[in-house]
């Protein structure tokens, strides 16, 4: 049942060969037996849990069930989640229990799915290995000495592990598709706008996009279809006709054309990771794929574009973190200046802090147009690049991350280093593209490589066919971690 | 040294929408502390912005009643700094590109002879959201926090440096709130603060083209205040450079206890704002169609009021201004004029700015609440043109009506035997009386003294208590004197 596609599981469930409660208890059980040695999640809360699954037995026995009803789910911990501890991974919302849900949230209990817990995640997903964590770092579950990718790294590996069917996840600069790559998943960060922020707990509010990570491109196809949709509550969400996003799942790819940035395929990447994006590209041509090269020519700035940019909207994005209202306060302090640095010094951890730095920096008075402002260009810049890309080809191809997991602790001392293991992510972000990362092989150490997918602006559904097809072809998206 | 006095100011009116301008939260005033303070207003983590169109029409409105630039794209952003009633941390305001920008005011300063008009221009108007409120009282060396106020929407409308005079800027300031009242989008309560002046002052050497070292008095909340204020201000700054010393550039509060202003902070502890374009908003974008709508649904305009006034009632411009200082006076008028008849607008003119507005102004209140209606002063004024009272007796038909003494005008005339004795036989059987009760007079009239005439005509005035038509009473004792 844990390696069964959510069709399957929602097909068990209508037919009553399993009752939602058996099914969450399923994954429950396997979180209290595994989640001490992974730590993928921070709150677990099995008599909620319960609750939930026997109201969705209850839809799925008066007949009202839809197709996920009953199905349990894991949310990321930036996600508020009414009754549940919400704390993004930070020490200043250890103790806030959220009063409403996210929009995101609310779209999945209509949908029926059953919340098994909070995932951890760096500390306001500010990281990619899951190690900025409060609630400490998170283990790969396939090799327990490495990371698990982050920001969504809980999420990543929980599915992994096979501690939950599937989890929502967020992705600023990568943080659904590195963890997914890390973890061998399937991991979609839509296009911007498509899901809506609302209770989305802002990281940098102009690049954040909630999304999917599942074990399959089907799986997230229904996740996406029932996540999507217009919220007016965002204002930067999009007003657009809701979609079925597994519609074209089936299409053969023949005539397809798979765009390869040239400026994906140079120096950085390690030669395990290349060796199996080379395949996964030969099974694409083998389906009647052709590809051509195109040229991203400033992606090369992404990654310090990105890093003014979501500073910049981080520091002041955390600015309400002030000990005022809620969230977590320092126990002693002289007057109210006193009160804001110590509640800030002792409630962020040190890459927040770092971020909150440089943001602030960045935004100053007489740096603004420096930085800001010419981070702003530099993105319009590879936006265009992209639009001049897919003249050339359907759908871009490359590696998700450089590597494959890293060792606990490797890069956790040299931001510069870990900041470029989303490399290949965060341009996606910057011109608001929706995004895949696909299981597509194992390098060295088995361990997982994710193939990278970028899609035109609301190609999901086109996206999600070319690696459903790859997905009917291969089975590494199959394979779980053994010896756990 | 004769020195030139410089004034800007800055303007926050709360505008009069039902909810706040990012959230669905009530904006009435006076609910318990916080009750009117959502998830959005309170910033909870993951809560965002959704502007509020309702605004946006206060601040188009504006826009069109001073002829400002409405800016086809305009951009909010996030002004950085922490206060406890601030949620946020930040306040989502308009920076480089306002909402309005440009637009002039006509104001008219001082009254009556000395009288006259001037045209304040504005630099821009822009819309954001005000923080809440923190209460330093009652909470046991403590402070408590008030949100209700947090983001209840503020068009922040700014001058330019136009105004030489405290009289000047109280001018601009009783037009403006005069104008955000007639046009719908400010209830004007100063009290309540919605409506809050903040006044950028500075001095210079007249005849001097460059501007002073300005000082910001902040939240002026009356105009007596902010009269005050200023006058304090510029007579510090004058004293303090003509004592050989420096103005620095500071913000500074008035005291009305003391009537001084004193600094609250120096340009060294200005704060970095730290300003940049909320993502979570997209550009503002208003379309020519929005503004013709919001444009259909405008009353008259002040300006265009009193360009039809003067020509339409026969008005001075002047009379024509003053009669549009706000769309109350302006309905009493023409609601005066539409049943006095339009030959006696300029009468009807002289009772509204004359007895009435001094009336107003002695006893207080609002001419929309005057216990006299325009019909009531229409029929007054009426009995006027048509010689049936003198306006000397109209004074006492008006202070009757003021006090609630009668509702009628005529009925008031014919109760009390007010109608004006225009019978020439019986004023002229009362001269007889009066020529033989005073002998003395007549004698020194008819010595050269121009003054006993006078006192013949009041003795003849007293006799009918004041009834008698007094340019017929002139007359007829003139002929019969020199006779």
């Amino acid at each position: 049942m844990i390696n069964r596609s959510l069709k399957e599981l929602g097909a068990a469930l209508a037919e009553k060969r399993i009752s939602s409660v058996e099914l969450a208890t399923l994954f429950v059980e396997r979180i209290e037996r595994l989640n001490p040695t992974l730590n993928a999640f921070i709150t677990v809360d099995k008599g909620k849990t319960l609750a939930m699954a026997r109201e969705a037995d209850q839809r799925l026995a008066s007949g009202l069930a839809g197709p996920l009803t009953g199905i349990p789910l894991a949310h990321k911990d930036i996600f508020c989640t009414e009754g549940w501890l919400t704390t993004c991974g930070s020490k200043m919302l250890s103790n806030f229990v959220s009063p409403y849900d996210a929009h995101v949230v609310s779209r999945m209990k209509l949908a029926g799915l059953v919340t098994l817990g909070k995932t951890n995640m760096d500390e306001f997903a500010m990281g990619s290995s899951n190690e900025t964590s409060f609630y400490g770092p998170v283990k790969n579950p396939w090799d327990t000495a490495r990371v698990p990718g982050g920001s969504s790294g809980g999420a990543a590996a929980a599915i992994a592990a096979r501690l939950a069917p599937a989890a929502t996840g967020t992705d600023t600069g990568g943080s659904i598709r590195q963890p997914a790559a890390l973890c061998g998943l399937t991991g979609l960060k839509p296009t911007y706008g498509v899901v809506s922020r609302y209770g989305m707990i802002a990281f940098a509010s102009s690049l954040d996009q909630g999304g999917p990570m599942a074990k399959s491109a089907e799986d997230c196809a229904y996740l996406l279809s029932a996540m999507a949709g217009f919220d007016p509550r965002d204002s930067t969400s999009l007003d657009r006709p809701n979609e079925d996003y597994g519609r074209d799942l089936e299409k053969p790819l023949a005539g397809l054309t798979i765009g390869l940035p040239r400026e994906f395929f140079g120096t950085g990447m390690a030669a395990d990771v290349r060796s199996a994006v080379d395949a996964a590209l030969a099974e694409y041509r083998k389906q009647g794929a052709v590809t051509v090269e195109v040229s991203l020519p400033n992606s090369g700035l992404s990654v310090p574009a990105y890093y003014v940019i979501a500073p910049a909207e981080a520091s002041s994005n955390l600015s309400r973190f002030d000990g005022v209202r809620y969230g977590y306060r320092a126990p002693e302090y002289a007057d109210l200046s006193d009160m804001y640095c110590k509640t800030r010094a002792q409630g962020f951890g040190a890459e927040v802090k770092r971020r909150i730095l440089i943001g602030t920096y960045v935004l100053s008075h007489g740096y603004y147009d420096a930085y800001y402002l010419q981070a702003q260009k530099i993105r319009r810049l590879i936006a265009n690049d992209f639009v001049e890309a897919f003249r050339h080809c359907d759908i871009i191809m490359g590696p998700t991350a450089p590597s494959t997991a890293f060792a606990v602790g490797a890069k956790s001392d040299d931001p510069v280093a870990m900041y470029l293991s989303d490399i290949y992510t965060i341009a996606v972000n910057l011109a608001g593209l929706p995004g895949m990362s696909i299981p597509c092989g194992f390098g060295e150490g088995n361990l997982p490589v994710g193939l990278q997918l970028i899609g035109n602006y609301f190609e999901e559904a086109r996206m999600l066919n070319v690696a459903h097809r790859y997905q009917l072809a291969t089975n590494w998206h199959k394979r779980m971690p053994e010896n756990l | 040294m004769e020195w030139e006095v410089v004034i800007g100011l800055e303007t926050h009116a709360q505008l009069q929408t039902k909810s706040k301008i990012f959230s669905g939260s009530s904006t009435a005033f006076g609910a318990a502390p916080n009750v009117q303070a959502n998830a959005v207003d309170i910033a909870l983590p993951g809560v965002l912005p959704v502007l509020n169109r309702a605004a946006v029409e206060c601040a188009i409105r504006l826009g069109l009643a001073v002829g400002g630039r409405i800016a086809a794209r305009s951009i909010f952003a996030r002004k950085n700094y922490f206060y406890p009633d601030l949620p946020k941390g930040y306040q989502i305001s308009q920076y480089e590109i306002p909402v309005i920008s440009g637009g002039s005011l006509a104001i008219i300063v001082g009254q009556g002879e000395q009288g006259y008009e001037k045209t304040v221009q504005l630099t821009r108007a822009h819309l954001e959201e005000d923080a809440g409120k923190s209460l330093h009282e009652d909470f046991h060396g403590k402070s408590g926090i008030d949100l209700n106020r947090a983001g209840t929407p503020l068009l922040e409308i700014v001058t330019e440096p136009d105004m030489r005079s405290s009289a000047e800027a109280v001018a601009y300031a009783k037009a403006l709130h005069a104008l955000v009242q007639w046009i719908g989008i400010c209830d004007g309560n100063m009290q309540e603060g919605s409506f809050r002046c903040d006044a950028n002052v500075s001095v210079r050497p007249k005849g001097s083209e460059k501007l002073g070292t300005r000082r910001e008095i902040k939240n002026l909340n009356s105009f007596r205040f902010m009269q005050q204020a200023i006058d304090y201000e510029v007579h510090w700054q004058i004293a303090t450079l003509e004592d050989g010393g420096r103005i620095e550039q500071a913000t500074v509060l008035f005291d009305p206890a003391t009537g001084e202003t004193r600094a609250m902070r120096s340009k060294e502890d200005a704060q970095d704002y730290r300003y940049f374009p909320d993502p979570d908003l997209l550009p503002l974008e208003i379309i020519p169609e929005w503004i013709a709508r919001v444009k259909a649904g405008m009353p008259e305009l002040p300006a265009e009021m009193k360009l039809r006034f003067a020509p339409d009632y026969g008005l001075s411009a002047y009379d024509a201004a003053m009669l549009t200082v706000s769309r109350e006076t302006a309905a009493y008028f023409e609601d005066c004029v539409a049943a006095a008849g339009r030959e006696n607008a300029k009468l009807c003119a002289n009772w509204l700015m004359g007895e009435l507005a001094a009336r107003l102004n002695k006893e207080g209140g609002e001419i929309a609440a005057a216990p006299i209606s325009p019909l009531q002063l229409a029929a007054l004024v009426r009995r006027i043109a048509d010689g049936t009272i003198s306006n000397k007796i109209g004074r006492e038909v008006f202070d009757a009506l003021w006090n609630g003494d009668a509702q009628d005008v005529d009925e008031l005339i014919s109760a009390r035997g007010l109608k004006q004795i225009t019978d020439g036989g019986a004023i002229e059987a009362l001269i007889a009386e009066v020529l033989a009760a005073n002998p003395k007079s007549v004698e020194e009239f008819r010595a050269g003294k121009e003054k006993a005439f006078n006192a013949l005509v009041g003795q003849l005035m007293k006799a009918t208590k004041g009834k008698a038509n007094p340019q017929q009473v002139n007359e007829l004792l003139r002929r019969k004197l020199s006779g």
